[in-house]
């Protein structure tokens, strides 16, 4: 696939802070591309460099070939749906859909065909001639979609739209999001503070942090091979170890030394030899816990820690256990009927075992990350 | 919460003494005057016994239609040019950076902090044959050294927008600064160029303040009587003008009362239409 959109070397300083530092980006045509990471990431900045809101310092953006950095926002073949949707109050439904069309001087008789397929699209023929007070919020989304979508934009631009919807209508607007995105089949682009969100609904994620691009990648990708501390952090939750390489018994596996741990036995893609300090991550679902000892293979760390919180969340249950130094944070599902189950208490004594295959080192570690305050490894 | 009756009730004593006011104050001199206009003319300046409409017809006088139509389109125009600088002004001071925007603001408001007598006789200081605008004029070969600036309708018009322009920027303002400028992104985005963008977005988003703005200076502009006397000559004379006349020099206080009831009565339809289409917005505002 040809590389559609580019951000080349894309920068912009608001004062002191640094918005967007020499970002480079490729988006493929079609693509569900999500720009993820917490408030003041830059990923916003981005967004509003490519409708034209903002001038970058340096560096241009490209869209199918075209340098577009210098295009007024009317000129853009690219289309906004914002946080709040910012309909327009003064005009109904109909006619918010209608905007575009209308300021392209579009014949009246096509300009209400489309609108009218518009809102079959986004089952709002009902409500064509409401006011934008008059709707409920997931109704408001859906013109914003609908009014943004008329005008056939090459990439529809997503300023964090599901934020302002309570739990359940998000969860809607993901599936309608997703069987819009197949139905039209644009370029999407997506900005999102929600992991969930970006991870349900990309093909690929750029996580940012600090005006920078930290990871690229596939949802999978990201989850399961994040490359620095702050990606494994503020993706999910997870474990954090630091050590030291021992040994290479043999060529995908290495032996760590973790304070107060039996050496651990850990996957070796980054071709770390001994001596060599680490970062470990692993999940709180890839870590088994028994009050009996279990008996496992060579290929499994085992450690005794001591239950100190046990956190029920329903599908599943969240314990935070004391291994030496360390204070896991582990989640178990419920395989079987809880109440039939040996239930794990505080205060239990009990087993941890993990595959080394599941555990991952990180390329970087980044001390100061505000996602790593919150992680329980002390 | 109270219930509703409660709440109307607590609003009635809070507002009873405004009403008071405004009923000794306001409408019972409004009254006075609307029912001297129905009186005869004493030869001492006094009003006589008796009830006449002799006045009211005297109204139609020929030098009349002249003066109320250069009021009207004195005050018209008046408010066209406020209105025109206004607008862009109260987007902009609305836009600017807070630290700026306190600045224009304060530099919008600081001429109220010197009388409004003395800034017109500045005026006529400014516009003096001998004044500094007369002499950059000349000097720029704009104008004719022994032509007036003053005393003419124009002088009157450029006053009049001076003193009230403040009037129209600050209701703008007030509503530009409430005025979700998101709106005006998503227009552009939609493929509106900055000006289509501010005309059919911005300006319905600030409607009510827009209106305001109009009645803050038409209103003012229609019984303007100070500024055409000090810096307008006889052809500029408007309505105000003739009831000061009517009440100082020819002491017929009939005469001067039918006019100021004809202008109250034209001020007041301007008001009324504004009214009624604030309220009706209101209203589609309370369907949520």
């Amino acid at each position: 696939m040809a590389e559609f959109l580019e951000f080349n070397d894309v920068s912009k300083r608001y004062g002191p802070i640094r918005a967007a530092d020499h970002v480079s980006l490729s988006i493929r045509r079609g693509e569900f591309f999500s720009l993820l990471g917490p408030s003041g990431c830059g990923k916003t900045t981005l967004l509003r460099i490519l409708a034209g809101f903002e001038y970058p310092d340096t560096g241009r953006v490209l869209l199918d070939g075209t340098d577009i950095t210098d295009q007024p926002p009317n000129k853009r073949k690219v289309n906004t749906i914002f946080q709040n949707y910012a309909l327009f109050p003064h005009l109904t439904v109909r006619d918010n859909i209608a905007f575009g069309l209308r300021i392209a001087r579009r014949p009246a008789a096509e300009v209400r065909e489309e609108v009218d397929r518009m809102l079959a699209m986004t089952q709002m023929e009902e409500h064509a001639h409401k006011k934008p007070h008059q709707i409920s919020g997931g109704q408001k989304q859906r013109v914003a979609i609908a009014r943004a979508l008329i005008n056939k934009p090459e990439v529809l631009l997503l300023d964090e739209p599901l934020a302002a919807l309570d739990l359940k209508l998000r969860q809607r607007m993901l599936f309608e999001l997703d069987r819009i995105h197949d139905q039209v089949g644009i370029t999407f682009l997506y900005v999102t503070h929600d992991q969930g969100e970006a991870m349900s609904l990309s093909d690929r994620i750029a996580v940012m942090n600090n005006g920078r691009i930290e990871q690229l990648g596939t949802p999978a990708e990201i989850y399961e091979a994040p490359t620095s501390s702050f990606v494994a952090a503020f993706i999910g939750d997870t474990n954090f170890f630091d050590g030291t390489v021992s040994e290479t018994p043999e060529p995908e596996y290495c032996r760590l030394r973790i304070d107060g741990f039996p050496d651990v036995l850990c996957f070796n893609d980054k071709n770390k030899q001994a001596g060599d300090l680490v970062h470990l991550s692993v999940r709180p679902e890839k870590f088994r816990l028994s009050v009996v000892k279990p008996n496992v293979d060579g290929r499994h760390n085992l450690v005794p820690g001591r239950v100190e919180e046990v956190i029920y969340l329903g599908s599943q249950t969240k314990f935070l256990v004391r291994v030496q130094d360390y204070r896991l944070s582990i989640a178990q599902p419920h395989s079987r009927f809880l109440l039939d189950e040996q239930p794990i208490r505080w205060e239990d004594n009990v087993w941890v075992w993990w595959h080394a295959d599941d555990g991952y080192m990180l390329d970087r570690y980044s001390e100061k990350d505000e996602a790593l305050k919150e992680m329980p490894a002390e | 919460m109270m219930n509703p009756r409660n709440k109307s009730f607590g609003e009635w004593l809070v507002t009873l003494p405004s009403f008071v006011w405004l009923f000794i104050l306001f409408v019972i001199p409004t009254l006075i005057v609307f029912t001297i206009a129905f009186k005869p003319a004493d030869p001492w300046g006094g009003i006589g016994e008796g009830w006449t409409l002799d006045t009211l017809i005297s109204l139609g006088n020929p030098n009349y239609p002249a003066i109320i139509w250069r009021t009207i389109w004195l005050s018209l125009v008046t408010t066209v040019v406020c209105i025109a600088l206004a607008l862009p002004m109260g987007y902009y001071i609305a836009r600017a950076p807070a630290r700026w925007r306190r600045l224009l603001l304060l530099l919008t408001v600081i001429p109220f902090w010197t009388s409004f007598l003395i800034r017109i006789f500045a005026w006529k200081v400014l516009l003096h044959p001998d004044g500094y605008v007369k002499r950059a004029l000349v000097f720029l070969r704009l104008s004719e050294e022994g032509t007036m600036l003053l005393y003419r309708s124009e002088a009157v018009l450029l006053v009049m927008v001076y003193t009230l322009l403040p009037f129209a920027i600050l209701p703008i303002f007030a509503a530009a600064e409430k005025f979700d400028f998101r709106l005006v992104e998503a227009a552009r985005d939609l493929g509106a160029g900055k000006l289509r963008a501010f005309r059919q977005v911005f300006i319905p988003g600030i409607q009510r303040g827009l209106l305001t703005a109009v009645l803050m200076v038409l209103i003012p502009a229609l019984g303007m009587y100070i500024i055409p006397d000090l810096v307008g000559g006889p052809r500029s004379e408007m309505v105000g003008n003739k009831i000061a006349q009517r009440t100082f020099v020819d002491r017929n206080l009939p005469h001067a009362s039918a006019l100021s009831a004809g202008l109250t009565l034209a001020v007041m339809a301007p008001m009324l239409v504004v009214l009624m289409m604030q309220g009706r917005r209101r209203e589609e505002h309370e369907v949520r």
